[in-house]
């Protein structure tokens, strides 16, 4: 028997091999994924945003030697809201990251997180400091890790590509952005800055951290702000 | 007085001053008896000073003895003695030389120092970093806030007993890599897995989560720019994303129509604890940390780095290794000023175009640093006593020497023609920057503005001149300087300093080629170095950015610094914004702040 | 004339445009100017006029012999049937010490009767904290350690691929001269000047070992000063 299930199966339908090839019987999104994601890879904008020495290297690559036109890539938006890219070149502080966190969640889906650099990836060789995250992943989700620091122009190039990549992987049907039941999905907290950087899903964590430890001095745990030791 | 002159042996002979330094300490002591004294602490230069006097101690020098520069304010915490230190280091504009240096010691429990900032405005932000850092209350400053942190941060994070959540020990190398090396990610050892602490029993209650009112307490909303009508004023944020701050820096404008009436700035967005990290290091670990200061001319801080610890260990160079520091500084010069003019007229208006252009060139003196130093930025090239490497044989398949002739004598002036040609006779550029952002000479000096903003402003103050180090002495070049003090002629200042940088190389190549084969380092080059004596150094170079110095404490025998101070010429350069944008447009700012070049990794470092 | 400087400024951006097709012209009959090794060594050099385009993924700008990027470990080539040779690292731990982001972790070996044994039982870099500066490779007595040269290290996850452990950073030693050549044998140079150093001292009056020559010398930290 020449019918043999193809794996081109669609409802009950059994094609036959010779005709596979000739029949269309994919659904529309595997028409049309190759087509989504061949003009969304090839136009992926990102935003201007600079964040350290990675940025330098960020811009190097986006001017003549190595040319992100070549990719579509050379519109540096500077608003978050027509942008698909951000790429976090540099050290993220705490102080900063509020702010990052901002604009990613202004940033139209579908978006994708670069992190540029061992800094942006896991806070780098400044990662023992007061002031520095230990990497921008514990607050967005990031898409591809690019090391090194800084990564080369082309280094930098190589993990555009694997984001590519990573986008031809994706497929319309099943895309997250569109069927979105829950209508604040992909909105991150946006973290706060108190005594040190508080980040709001971790709430509870605190509390209970801080009823592990209570202060010596309860009056003074319950205060907005610690005060400023100078003597005025 | 006529005896004295008859007989001279009579009289006690007249002290002798080597430098103006020496004179004005000396001089400082007769006019101040009871309150200046001699710094008596091994190894550290200077005078000690009591708190109360210092505002008019600097009076003195400033007006009557010249030294009317204040590079350098920091704090130093003492934690042996239980005291907290802040040290200042001034320098005479005019007749150039070494330092004045001021210590104040002041009791650790109630730090309070009166403020420098109505005789010296420079000292305005390094008065507010010295708070944040150690919490020294500087009475009588203006508008004393936290400026690397955050307003409600928790502790002064530069004092010793201060400890960050991935504290792990007081000084690297931390025992637990070697040889048990289990390998770890510090935030597995923290209960948050991130890279926090709170204060013990701390509870978030929802409203300390105002961090920003304070930013706004400051602005002036006094001033009316168009009389008789009224009109309300609004208040603007630029930054900290904005793509033409040039970087995570951020301006607090307050606008009257268009026009800015007041002008702050908010920094610390890329505050990477340098310092901190410093302290902990070894001092030749703090190496390539420097590279990530000025990100933009790595060597020039190694440089700077490098004097200041060799004046404290007593190290000399070999001479092919001061003509490679030379060589390298001025390349890396000339790189930066092509990057901070490709962006100053991008911010002009003249949007790409130059910008490319230039950075085309950047890229080839970028391929020579790679080839030399093995990285494109972050060039870690100098050593204590030296240079790591030699001149490679090949830069992109061209014989090193030939590739750097080719760039120095063919390449780099032809691009500085065509820049000329580009930009300097260009109607809209002209007419955008003649004459916008003003900085008097006398407000330079008063503001610790340095490079090429002090030199743009009439002030012919460079440090390869006024306090030669490595082989500048030996060198031929004048110092650009401007006279109009606007971004027209620090855009010009630029461009004739890139001149001049070619001028250096020029002297240096046949110096290259004649110590080929020499060493390139004084001793065997060590990994673990030790403080032979312990004491204070502050060593600062032209950096592209104005001068850059190191504030270097040791104890001996130490191999980690005590204090590791970096006297970022970008940060302080960032006290004139305010003054220079008021009365300009919005649209002017952006120009200004593009003028004063500034690199974010320096600012906040 | 007001007018002129922008007229002038506008002249050079026209310059830039034609020296772009002068060059395809000149490199028309000589295999065109792109993807073409000749005429890429020429667009990369100061002599460069016009663009200056690196295509990425298709052309390479080569890395020089310096090029630092992430640390690995040198052993021996591997003998046949084997994936890694004999490790040169003898655990003195000198990078873990000068590293100074401190992102090397080495589990040193143990001898059966407990004292140390000269070989790395592990060996970790994070290279989320590494931050290239190559003083592992410059202070390392034995050359065990070296700078690699593979920047194409973008990935998906860092959770586990971004800590290299002993298994991903071993190279064989052929790698090493592979990517630089004229250093790795510098470096054999340098040891076997310091072996001959070593056995002539103990001879009465021998003279002291002629030193190394310029052109090997230059390509050496500190032109070998540490032999």
């Amino acid at each position: 028997m020449a019918v043999a299930n193809t794996g081109a199966v669609n409802g009950d339908v059994v094609v036959p091999d010779e005709l596979a090839n000739n029949v269309f019987i994919g659904t529309i999104a595997k028409v049309l994924d190759p087509i989504y994601n061949w003009s969304r890879r090839n136009s992926i904008w990102p935003v201007t945003f600079g964040l350290a020495c990675c940025a330098i290297e960020m811009i190097c690559t986006a001017s003549s030697r190595y040319d992100l036109a070549r990719f579509g890539m050379e519109v540096f938006r500077a608003t978050p809201r027509q942008s698909d890219l951000m790429i976090i070149s540099g050290t993220v502080t705490k102080k900063m990251v509020p702010t990052i966190v901002r604009l990613y969640n202004q940033m139209p889906e579908p978006r994708y997180v670069l992190s540029m650099g061992a800094c942006a990836s896991g806070g780098g060789p400044f990662k023992e400091g007061y002031n520095v995250v230990d990497g921008i992943d514990k607050f967005l989700p990031v898409d591809v890790y690019v090391p090194g620091c800084p990564p080369t122009p082309q280094a930098l190039i190589n993990g555009l590509i694997a984001l590519q990549e990573k986008i031809d992987q994706q497929s319309i049907a099943t895309a997250p952005w569109y069927n979105k039941k829950d209508p604040t999905a992909g909105i991150y907290p946006v973290p706060v800055l108190g005594p040190d950087l508080v980040d709001l899903r971790q709430l509870d964590l605190i509390r209970r951290e801080a009823a592990k430890h209570p202060a010596e001095d309860p009056a003074r745990a319950t205060e907005a702000e610690p005060q400023t030791a100078g003597p005025q | 007085m006529s005896e004295a002159i008859l007989e001279p042996t009579a009289a006690e002979p007249a002290p002798v001053f080597h430098t103006p330094a020496q004179e004005a300490s000396a001089r400082l002591k007769e006019l101040f008896p009871d309150v200046v004294s001699d710094e008596t602490r091994e190894g550290y230069e200077g005078l000690a000073v009591y708190a109360d006097s210092l505002p008019e101690i600097a009076k003195a020098l400033r007006d009557e003895l010249g030294f009317n520069y204040l590079s350098s304010v920091t704090g130093v915490d003492n934690i042996e003695e239980g005291k907290l230190e802040a040290v200042y280091h001034l320098y005479s504009i005019a007749r150039g030389g070494g330092p004045v240096v001021l210590h104040v010691q002041v009791d650790r429990n109630e730090p309070v120092i009166p403020t420098l900032v109505p005789v010296f405005r420079g000292a305005e932000f390094q008065e507010r970093e010295a708070f944040d850092m150690f919490g020294i209350h500087f009475q009588g400053h203006p508008d004393l806030r936290r400026i690397l942190t955050w307003d409600g941060f928790n502790g002064y994070p530069l004092r010793k007993d201060w400890h960050e959540p991935f504290f792990e020990e007081q000084h690297k190398p931390f025992g637990s890599r070697w040889p048990e090396g289990e390998v770890f990610r510090a935030e597995e050892k923290t209960p948050y897995g991130k890279n926090v602490q709170y204060p013990a029993g701390w509870l978030p209650t929802g409203d300390e989560y105002d961090v920003e009112t304070d930013v706004y307490l400051g602005l002036s909303y006094s001033r009316d720019a168009t009389p008789g009508l009224r009109t309300d004023k609004v208040t603007v944020n630029l930054g900290p994303q904005h793509p033409s701050t040039h970087g995570v820096f951020r301006m607090v404008v307050t606008l009257d129509g268009e026009t800015i009436i007041d002008l702050k700035p908010v920094m610390g967005y890329l505050h990477r604890n340098h310092e901190k990290i410093g302290e902990r290091n070894t001092f030749i670990m703090n190496m390539p940390f420097t590279d990530r200061l000025d990100y933009l001319s790595g060597v020039s801080n190694n440089f700077g780095y490098a004097l200041t610890v060799e004046k404290l260990f007593g190290l000399s160079v070999p001479e092919r290794a001061e003509w490679l520091r030379i060589l390298t500084a001025e390349l890396i010069r000339i790189g930066n000023h092509l990057w901070a003019l490709g962006f100053l007229l991008n911010d002009l208006g003249a949007l790409q175009t130059p910008m490319l252009y230039f950075y085309i060139e950047r890229e080839l003196i970028v391929d020579f640093f790679e080839a030399l130093t093995g990285s494109r930025m972050m060039h870690n090239y100098m050593r204590f006593g030296g240079v790591a490497y030699d001149l490679p044989d090949e830069v992109r398949g061209v014989p090193t020497m030939k590739y750097l002739e080719e760039m120095v004598f063919n390449r780099l002036p032809r691009v500085l023609e065509q820049g000329d040609e580009l930009m300097t006779g260009n109607e809209i550029v002209r007419a955008r920057s003649i004459g916008v952002g003003y900085l008097s000479p006398a407000d330079a000096i008063n503001m610790s503005a340095a490079g090429p903003l002090l030199r743009a402003s009439g002030v012919p103050y460079d440090l390869r001149r006024a306090e030669p180090y490595s082989f500048y002495d030996r060198l031929d070049f004048d110092i650009a300087v401007r006279y109009n003090g606007d971004i027209y002629d620090r855009y010009l200042v630029r461009m004739d300093e890139m001149r001049q940088s070619l001028r250096i190389i020029e002297q240096v190549l046949p110096h290259l080629r004649r110590t080929e084969g020499a060493p390139i380092i004084g001793d065997k080059p060590q990994y673990a170095l030790r403080a032979p004596r312990g004491g204070e150094s502050y060593g600062r170079v032209e950096n592209p950015k104005g001068e850059l110095g190191f504030y270097v404490t040791a104890k001996r025998r130490d191999g980690n610094p005590s204090r590791y101070h970096v006297r970022a010429p970008s940060f302080i350069n960032l006290t004139t914004l305010g003054p220079m944008s008021r009365g300009y447009k919005v649209a002017d700012v952006v120009a200004i702040l593009g003028s004063i070049d500034i690199v974010l990794g320096e600012v906040d470092r | 004339m007001y007018g002129t400087g922008i007229l002038k400024g506008l002249g050079v951006t026209l310059r830039h445009f034609f020296q772009t097709y002068a060059d395809d012209l000149r490199w028309a009959g000589k295999g065109g100017r792109y993807y073409n090794d000749e005429a890429f060594a020429v667009r990369q050099s100061p002599e460069a006029q016009g663009v200056i385009t690196v295509f990425y993924p298709e052309e390479k700008l080569a890395v020089p012999e310096r090029f630092r990027f992430v640390p690995f470990l040198v052993t021996d080539d591997p003998p046949p049937g084997q994936r890694w040779g004999h490790d040169w690292c003898t655990s003195c731990g000198i990078c873990a010490k000068v590293c100074p982001p401190q992102c090397i972790w080495i589990e040193r070996g143990k001898l059966p009767n407990g004292r140390p044994k000269p070989e790395p039982v592990n060996f970790f870099i994070d290279i989320d904290i590494c931050m290239n500066c190559g003083y592992c490779a410059e202070f390392c007595p034995f050359d065990a350690i070296k700078m690699d040269h593979d920047y194409e290290l973008a990935g998906y996850d860092r959770s586990t691929a971004h800590i290299h452990d002993k298994a991903r950073l071993s190279k064989p030693l052929s790698y090493w001269q592979e990517i630089s050549p004229k250093r790795a044998a510098a470096e054999e140079f340098g040891r076997q000047m310091a072996e001959s150093a070593k056995t002539k001292k103990k001879g009465p009056d021998e003279e002291a070992a002629p030193g190394m020559p310029n052109d090997v010398a230059r390509q050496l930290p500190y032109r070998g000063a540490q032999y």
